[in-house]
């Protein structure tokens, strides 16, 4: 067998098969450099975390410095609270926001709704901390308080809003138009047969939209820094500072004694195991892929 | 009924703007706020330019490393792997997204700079010493961490817009190359690529903004230091983290509005860069030859 | 299924299949097929659609491969080399062939002049000047270099679809292909451009051999010297039904499914 039209086993073949393997080993390289931080800190935190987390933690407020035992219970409290209350605001206003959007897409006014929406999930978190003070806190608007639980979920509220529309929009329209088709034939009114029809079924899209939103909310600190303030107390009034488990492990990770670094890591497991379920849930349970933040 | 409430949803947009900028003083220091370095709240003095120095070099070394790995991993994951590896690392990777900053800041704080303190440090400054950058003994706490850590944080944000883009690549360009006998990087480099070079661009620029707004991971791993160093093992300081550090203790009117002028300038970067990028990528997903993609 | 036995011309066979059978996974899409296809002319495959004519066709270059889970059985030799012996670097196999598509595909970013340069740089063999002969001489061969020469530095996307045919014929011709593969090149072109793809096919068989995958049955009476045609069978597996001088083919083809595909009574 003659090999005499195939190029011999040249130099330049050769090479540039070996750049190629070469560039592309490169590639994995990148995805294991992102891969290992990640299993790195969960494993960290899962080491720490297990070792330092008992009962007394979930139970009991912390307790004066340099004394052992007490736990971060109102930080756990305080984070459901205010996420709760970002919640409520947040939910109405983004998943309303996020039907207009996919139902009236080519209103001008979508657009400009749209964009305003970009804006404000680009702004960074300590920008919207800042806004809500300035707005809440320094006038003490609400019940003449100055730093406040309220304020808190308020602050959340403005960072999840663009999450919530955001994957409404996107899960409404994933909705096949025949649906909406089929109803307008039927002489509904369109605001009818969004609200009945539509929304129902894209029902468990909307509800990974609100558990990603919850995840973040749980998550945010930097706001929470200009807004409530932090407590080391429990407390439920939200006319008050209130604590947050995000907040706490950063003022006991930069505390010198060690009963507080045994607290921070605690929290930080809780914290990061809450994330973690919403994320696989959302992911496998409600089967819904990527969302593009 | 739905039309007020997107009303709505447009006026917290818009409101916004207005409200940062009525909360603001810039009559007291004007332009000068800018490079003016002393940050003297005893004294009335505020100069921001360490703040600004140290936002951008760290933002900017970051986005220098997770710019190549973040496309790397989309490189990997359009073109390279196989099918049952795709939905498993995409997962992985936008966990990565998610973890919150505090967190980060945790695990950089207890983990990684008493490493860089150690060990990379002093291997950096003995080895490449000579070089300006690495000058220096090493803090542990530094603009290196900073960048770091910064790095780990962004990658999700260029990963996923470059998968994306590169995933519209359409399947036609890569046949073109394969069948003149091209390696499969030679197809990637050649036509995939420069296909989806504007949004990837977006994409790093979309990484940039969030670099830029970090918090928590950078302040805990930063050492907060409002000096400029030439070397990036020093400490430093940037925008967010002495808004975040400094924001409950402005205890006069100046020093607050100084800060929340800092804030102002955070909130216009990031809304630049967020701007262009979605202009950038929005384009790409439209093509070049005007299709809309599905 | 039938096997007729080849006749051997006196012209030379490039590419010599045996048995070849593609499988994308556990499917079967081509089943046994054996060819001769003679140097220096245009062989023109025909059939209904589904009956693997393209799965073939890109089998004769390895890019087949491209897709998951796909994969051949028996033999292709071009030019007495067996493609698929595991020797035998695949980028290599594709160099030296060449492959045009049903879309026009020129690389979008790239220049008129970068898209027939392409394949040379790769190489990374030849000065700057020879490639600029070179393009000039793909670009002639190709019936495109009058209308280009001034806009080389132009993008692709400039030219009409026709036009972009002929670019991506003038950037395969560059790397000196020992045989054209064309995919139903003329299917997304106007009647005209056609017509231009055609001429260029004449000029072009003294040079190559080719072998064109066409739905339009006028095209291979036209243009193409050897016929052959395929069916499915009811596996959905496509096969070879007949194989001949193109002539014999459509004035008296031998099996009746061929007569009824020409007459028009099916596919």
């Amino acid at each position: 067998m003659s090999t005499s039209w195939l190029p011999a086993q040249s130099g330049t073949r050769r090479r540039r098969n070996l750049i190629s393997t070469f560039m592309l080993a490169l590639t994995v390289l990148a995805m294991l450099i992102a891969v290992t931080p990640l299993l790195f800190i969960l494993g960290w935190l899962l080491i720490q975390g297990i070792r330092y987390l008992n009962l007394d933690f979930f139970l009991n407020d912390p307790a004066p410095i340099g004394e052992a035992g007490g736990g971060v219970r109102n930080g756990i409290i305080g984070t459901l609270i205010m996420s709760g209350i970002a919640l409520l605001i947040a939910v109405p206003v983004g998943v309303l926001t996020g039907i207009f959007l996919a139902e009236y897409r080519s209103n001008p006014l979508a657009t400009v709704v749209r964009f305003a929406t970009d804006v404000l999930s680009g702004i960074p978190s300590i920008v919207v901390g800042i806004f809500v003070y300035t707005i809440i806190v320094l006038p003490r608007w609400f019940q003449g308080a100055a730093f406040s639980g309220f304020a808190g979920g308020v602050a959340l509220a403005v960072i999840i809003i663009p999450i919530l529309v955001r994957t409404t929009e996107e899960i409404l329209r994933l909705v096949p138009s025949s649906i909406r088709e089929a109803a307008a034939a039927l002489g509904v009114p369109k605001w009818d047969y969004t609200l009945t029809v539509v929304v129902p079924s894209a029902f468990g899209g909307i509800a990974t939209g609100v558990m990603l939103g919850l995840a973040r909310a749980a998550g945010e600190t930097a706001p929470l820094l200009l807004t409530t303030l932090g407590n080391n107390f429990y407390n439920t009034k939200l006319d008050q500072p209130m604590a947050a488990l995000s907040l706490q492990i950063f003022t006991y990770a930069i505390a010198p004694f060690d009963e507080g670094r045994r607290l921070a890591f605690a929290a930080a497991f809780v914290l990061i195991m809450l994330v973690l379920l919403v994320n696989i849930a959302t992911r496998y349970v409600f089967r819904v892929r990527s969302i593009n933040l | 009924m739905l039309i007020a409430l997107g009303v709505i949803g447009l006026m917290f947009g818009m409101c916004y703007e207005m409200w940062q900028q009525s909360a603001l003083s810039r009559a007291a220091f004007g332009w000068s706020f800018f490079w003016t370095t002393a940050w003297d709240p005893v004294a009335e003095e505020f100069g921001a330019l360490p703040y600004i120095f140290g936002t951008v070099v760290s933002s900017l070394v970051a986005l220098a490393m997770a710019g190549p790995i973040g496309i790397g991993i989309a490189i990997f994951l359009v073109e390279l792997a196989p099918e049952k590896l795709r939905s498993p690392v995409g997962f992985l990777v936008e966990m990565l997204a998610s973890i919150p900053s505090v967190v980060y800041g945790l695990w950089g704080l207890f983990v990684m700079v008493p490493w860089i303190g150690s060990t990379l440090g002093p291997g950096l400054s003995h080895t490449l010493g000579f070089l300006p950058i690495f000058k220096g003994p090493s803090f542990g706490v530094s603009m290196l961490s900073a960048s770091l850590i910064l790095t780990v944080m962004v990658i999700p944000t260029v990963a996923a817009v470059a998968r994306d883009v590169l995933q519209a690549v359409p399947n036609h360009q890569r046949e073109a190359m394969l069948a003149m006998g091209a390696t499969k990087w030679e197809m990637v480099w050649h036509a995939v690529l420069p296909y989806g070079r504007a949004g990837i661009i977006g994409g790093v620029m979309l990484g940039l903004g969030r670099a830029f707004g970090e918090t928590m991971a950078v302040t805990m791993v930063i050492g907060n230091q409002p000096s400029i160093h030439t070397s990036i093992l020093q400490p430093g300081h940037t925008m967010a983290a002495v808004i975040a550090n400094e924001f409950t203790e402005a205890t006069y009117d100046l020093y607050l509005h100084a800060l929340i002028e800092i804030g102002l300038v955070l909130f216009l970067v990031s809304f630049v860069l967020n701007l262009l990028a979605r202009l950038l990528v929005w384009q790409v997903s439209r093509g070049p030859a005007g299709a809309i993609r599905a | 299924m039938t096997e007729y036995a080849q006749v051997v011309d006196d012209a030379e066979s490039a590419v010599v299949i045996e048995q070849l059978t593609c499988f994308y996974g556990a499917f079967r899409a081509v089943k046994e097929v054996s060819l001769r296809i003679p140097a220096r002319q245009v062989t023109a495959i025909i059939g209904p659609s589904g009956t693997g004519k393209s799965t073939f066709l890109r089998s004769l270059n390895r890019m087949h491969e491209v897709a998951r889970g796909a994969r051949v059985t028996g033999t292709v030799q071009i030019k007495g080399v067996d493609i698929y012996d595991p020797k035998i670097n695949v980028t290599d196999v594709r160099q030296r062939t060449g492959m045009i598509f049903q879309q026009p595909n020129p690389l979008r970013t790239m220049s008129i002049f970068d898209n027939v340069a392409i394949g040379l740089r790769l190489e990374r063999r030849l000065g700057r000047a020879e490639i600029a002969d070179r393009v000039e001489a793909c670009l002639r061969a190709a019936a495109l270099w009058d209308e280009v020469k001034d806009k080389l530095a132009l993008s692709a996307l400039a030219l009409s679809g026709g036009q972009q045919q002929r670019l991506c014929i003038a950037r395969t011709i560059a790397t000196q292909p020992e045989v054209l593969l064309m995919d139903e090149p003329c299917s997304a072109l106007d009647p005209i451009a056609t017509l231009k793809i055609e001429e260029l096919m004449d000029q072009l068989k003294r040079d190559y051999t080719i072998v064109i995958v066409t739905h339009n049955m006028q095209q291979a009476s036209r243009a193409a010297d050897r016929t052959a045609m395929f069916m499915m069978d009811d596996d959905r597996a496509g096969y070879l039904v007949e194989y001949g001088p193109t002539q014999d083919i459509f004035t008296s083809p031998r099996d009746p499914r061929t007569e009824s595909y020409i007459t028009g009574k099916i596919g």
